[in-house]
């Protein structure tokens, strides 16, 4: 079943790739479209399969050289394939109605239709990946096809290009980083088979595996866009066509969690409480941090791709808080906490997904993603403003959504941490407890602004006001992501089994974390249930009974529907006078003043003649990325400084260029006779 | 042992639901009295209730569908929450499902669906007011968390009515620092997600001072009536919960029908007792500048964090 269902999917890949260049415009989006499906669904079968029990490892020799590609397929491989794989199905068929409206520039151009299937391929073939040669190529494939997916629009808005170039340094720095680990390791285990390296892994220093994973680590939780790497993340999405950063946002960044399970745990099979409390610390700061300018953000898309930062980081809590507690020999409580994360992954992507496509029918209705200049959409588009609800219920982590779920679990994980002795788990487990909390409070203020601000009250600005609903197929596509986020909200315990295997794939066995067949969520190791299902249907009991209660009471009056608005006596007030995303964001910013160090510039123009008269007041308010203006900002002036000094060196003179090359080789020499 | 459960949780639910406007009333009276005035009758708010119910029903211009399901939605949350927190019996038929982080989580439902139907008029106000709530509501949501963990540490869960039983066999535990801490948090959460006077004002209507009543001010009829309804059964919810958690003694534990006769008593007495405590204080309270208030959630956050720690050494201690 998996050999076959990734072979499909390669095929489906290669001839998406091949289709997409040749066809003409008008059936190049629909044919590429259901050949990516097709990927999806093969590539989430296979991972499906996995989650399943069955387990695949092959190699193919002749397809690489020197070494051969190897392929392996376990059931954490399988969790992010299938999660790739649907997220893909579900993104491509909205990925037709969006390029249908677009005509041949930016994602329906011949370029773009020939990458999407290859980037799609990528995400699901990634996890498959059973050596190091392997993995790298498909990886590099991955970030390579992602970054000119995000320079789609580059002719569009110059932004893009910007975005692209940071999206690009950042990527290929992990990269370098993951290339230098990897040799050190493979040096060390003495073979670049995955199964090389676990053997292999026993016998090496704690040093170097120290190394080795400090460098893998901060590749990969670059990749998961975690704070303070995570520059790229809030420029490459926004900026991306809507479909790409759906994937990206759902599907790529997952992969920086899967490659630091597999490496810390599966490879490196766990380490000392360092490594986690690393990995903890990125992942509390990025929850926070993340949520924190996801809440002063305007920019729908720039909103979502922070959100990302912080569900990533309380996954990457959740991986931490799981070596923490296989450290301290706790094996059930690392898989209940391994569970909690890698469920949240899959509640992430199902949400997310689903709002970066809601917000790419929104760009392409008003041609707007400032929430400033939006509202009134539920009017206009009734359709993507009740499945954004869905997603945006999901996001804020509150039943019925479904990421209130895993957020139980990581919390549940937290709490019963109390089960492992010692000093760092009673300081370290509280602030994970909190800062998920905070996270979780802050994450409601979010997505209140996104949903109230940009879809609610009246329209702003004239893009909003003229907005009209999406096609059908953009609303299919959303529609699947929104049925998956139900289940997942409803049934979690479907999941249960392959989580489980999941979980004992990379060695935390226990008695299986999380059981109950469907309908509830219960903890084996922990005495806790939760039932979703019950806490909608007493929802909608409660629900029914205040109606009818409600309704009986005022049977007599009819309800009048076409009244003006109160407002306090000030009468009918124009959509000027509502609340912006901005304005509703200043509470906030206040508060986390001094973490957010917003700034302001104030210019007042006095009228010539007197001081006193004002003739213009010119009002700016700007909260830039802190971490980023900080961590950036010194290390590119210093390249800037270093690049022009450099010059000096290249006058134009060939003597000068052969004496660098004498003088190299001979310090080149001298460094070998000194050495050996 | 089933008969006397539902017997429990429908007696709650009545009195929760009974009583909530009465527990408002009181406190109003309490109030009144304090201040020299007469006051207007511990029945007051029922008679509003009624009043407003017989009023025409108006959906303004404009708004949509949010507008229209708030005030049933945050009833409905406040409804489910009055069936799940253990109050007069930890023997009840769902106290398997009364997980603490579950009554926290509809508690912020409740909330967010409110704060959407302010933001869904479109006003100055009503989206000053959700602002302001979402703000609050960002803090006292991880306080509370937070607070309830300290207490969930030494039950070696989160459910609520093993901690509530758990605390009225064992008192000490309650006066424990790691307890004590817990409560000083918890008390301020409540206050504030009540939009009670050191936080917000109930009775105000200045704009430059409404927090919660920003946001219902398009409200009418019927809807307004479920608006208040549904705080007041917030507040008397919570207060309830808080007489549970902090001073559990006569809670039923067991299948017999006297003691849950006899908690129900109990606990009404209790939050009766809170209501008019809280009321007296708010006689000497000023309200404080709403950018003040989230230095007093920070204050009680880190009490909460603080009791969490503390419990997590102490019960690391003895559970060796």
């Amino acid at each position: 079943m998996i050999p076959a269902a990734l072979a499909t999917a390669t095929a489906l890949g290669g001839a998406g790739a091949a289709a997409g260049p040749v066809l003409p415009q008008r059936v190049r989006g629909a044919v590429v479209g259901v050949l990516t499906a097709g990927v999806g669904v093969a590539g989430g079968a296979s991972g499906v399969a996995a989650l399943g029990g069955s387990r695949w490892s092959d190699q193919v020799p002749g397809l690489l050289p020197l070494a051969g590609a190897h392929f392996a397929v376990d059931a954490l491989s399988g969790l992010f394939m299938a999660v790739a794989g649907a997220v893909v199905a579900a993104v491509a068929v909205y990925g037709v109605g969006y390029v249908a409206g677009h005509g041949a520039h930016g994602l329906g151009s011949r370029g773009a239709q020939a990458l999407l299937p290859l980037f799609s391929l990528s995400l699901v073939l990634v996890p498959a990946a059973a050596s190091v040669s392997t993995f790298l190529l498909l990886w590099e494939l991955m970030a390579l096809t992602s970054l000119l997916l995000v320079l789609a629009e580059h002719r569009a808005r110059p932004a893009v290009r910007e975005a692209a170039l940071w999206y690009a340094v950042m990527t290929h720095l992990g990269l370098v980083l993951l290339l230098v680990g990897f040799m050190v390791y493979v040096a060390q285990a003495g073979g670049e088979t995955f199964a090389a390296l676990r053997l292999g892994t026993g016998g090496m220093s704690p040093t170097v595996r120290g190394l080795v994973f400090v460098l893998t680590a901060v590749a990969f939780t670059s990749k998961a866009g975690l704070v303070p790497l995570h520059a790229w993340l809030p420029r490459a999405h926004p900026e991306a066509p809507s479909a790409v950063s759906a994937l990206m946002s759902a599907a790529m960044v997952n992969l920086g969690v899967y490659g630091l399970v597999r490496v810390g745990f599966d490879l490196l099979g766990g380490g000392p409480a360092w490594w986690w409390l690393l990995v903890m610390a990125m992942g509390g700061l990025s929850a926070v941090y993340g949520i924190l300018q996801a809440a002063m953000a305007s920019d729908l898309k720039r909103l979502l791709a922070y959100s990302t930062c912080e569900n990533m980081g309380l996954v990457v809590l959740g991986v931490g808080a799981a070596g923490l507690y296989a450290h301290a020999g706790n094996r059930a409580l690392a898989g209940l906490a391994l569970a909690a994360a890698l469920l949240h992954v899959v509640n992430h992507a199902a949400f997310k997904a689903l709002l970066f496509t809601g917000a790419g029918s929104v760009l392409r209705a008003t041609g707007q993603r400032n929430l400033d200049l939006l509202g009134g959409l539920r009017a206009k588009m009734p359709v993507t403003a009740g499945l954004l609800t869905v997603g945006a219920l999901g996001a804020v982590a509150l039943p019925p959504g479904n990421g209130f779920i895993s957020e139980w679990l990581l919390l549940q994980s937290m709490i019963h941490g109390l089960a492992v002795p010692g000093v760092t788990t009673a300081i370290v487990m509280p602030l994970a407890v909190a800062v998920i909390a905070l996270s979780a409070g802050l994450a409601a203020s979010v997505f209140v602004k996104a949903l109230g601000v940009g879809f609610f009250a009246r329209p702003r600005g004239e893009g909003a006001a003229a907005a009209k609903e999406s096609p059908v197929l953009m609303l299919a596509g959303m529609g699947l992501l929104a049925a998956l986020c139900a289940v997942l909200a409803l049934v979690p315990g479907l999941l249960g089994e392959g989580l489980h295997r999941a979980v004992a794939a990379v060695g935390f066995a226990g008695t299986g974390p999380v059981s109950g067949g469907g309908l509830r969520v219960r903890l084996e190791e922990v005495s806790a249930t939760l039932s979703p299902l019950w806490v909608v249907a007493a929802l909608v009991v409660a629900l029914g009974a205040v109606m009818a209660t409600a309704g009986w009471a005022a049977r007599r009056r009819q309800r009048r529907t076409q009244d003006r608005l109160w407002d306090c006596g000030g009468g009918a007030p124009t959509p000027r006078m509502a609340y912006t995303a901005t304005s509703f964001a200043e509470p906030l910013q206040r508060v986390f003043d001094d973490v957010l160090a917003p700034e302001q510039d104030v210019d007042v123009t006095p009228v010539r003649e007197s001081a006193y008269l004002v003739e213009r007041v010119k009002f700016r308010n700007r909260v830039p990325d802190r971490i980023e203006h900080r961590l950036y900002r010194p290390v590119l002036g210093l390249l800037a400084a270093a690049g022009q000094w450099a010059r000096r060196l290249a006058g134009g003179s060939v003597h000068a260029y052969l004496g660098y090359g004498f003088f190299v080789l001979v310090a080149l020499l001298l460094v070998l006779v000194v050495g050996w | 042992m089933n008969t006397v459960g539902y017997t429990a949780i429908a007696l709650q639910v009545g009195a929760v639901v009974a009583g909530a406007p009465l527990l408002t009333g009181l406190m109003r009276q309490t109030r009144a009295r304090l201040e020299g005035r007469v006051g207007a009758g511990v029945l007051q708010p029922w008679r509003d209730v009624r009043k407003l119910l017989r009023k025409e029903p108006i959906t303004p211009v404009g708004t949509g569908p949010a507008f229209r399901w708030a005030p049933l939605l945050l009833v409905a949350t406040s409804l489910v929450l009055a069936v799940l927190v253990p109050l007069i019996s930890t023997n009840t038929p769902v106290r398997a499902r009364a997980d603490l982080i579950v009554v926290v989580a509809l508690l912020a439902l409740g909330t967010l669906a409110l704060a959407l139907g302010g933001l869904d008029t479109g006003t100055a106000f009503g989206g000053m007011g959700a602002s302001r709530e979402m703000t609050i509501a960002a803090l006292v949501e991880p306080t509370i968390l937070m607070a309830v963990f300290a207490l969930s540490i030494p039950a070696g869960s989160t459910n609520l009515p093993v901690i509530v039983a758990g605390a009225a066999g064992q008192p000490a535990r309650l006066a424990s620092p790691a307890g004590l801490l817990a409560i000083a948090a918890l008390a301020v959460a409540v206050l504030a997600e009540s939009g009670r006077l050191p936080v917000d004002n109930p009775a105000t209507h200045l704009e430059l001072t409404m927090v919660h009543e920003a946001m219902v001010l398009e409200y009418a009829g019927p809807d307004l009536a479920l608006v208040e309804f549904g705080a007041q059964l917030r507040l008397t919810v919570l207060l309830g919960l808080l007489a549970s958690l902090f001073a559990p003694w006569g809670i039923a534990t067991g299948a017999s029908l006297t003691a849950v006769l006899l908690a129900l008593l109990l606990v009404v007495l209790k939050v009766m007792v809170l209501g008019m405590a809280l009321a007296a204080a708010e006689v000497f309270w000023a309200k404080v500048r709403l950018f003040r208030v989230p230095e007093l959630l920070a204050g009680s956050f880190l009490l909460a964090l603080l009791a969490v720690t503390v419990s997590y050494f102490l019960g690391g201690e003895g559970g060796q």
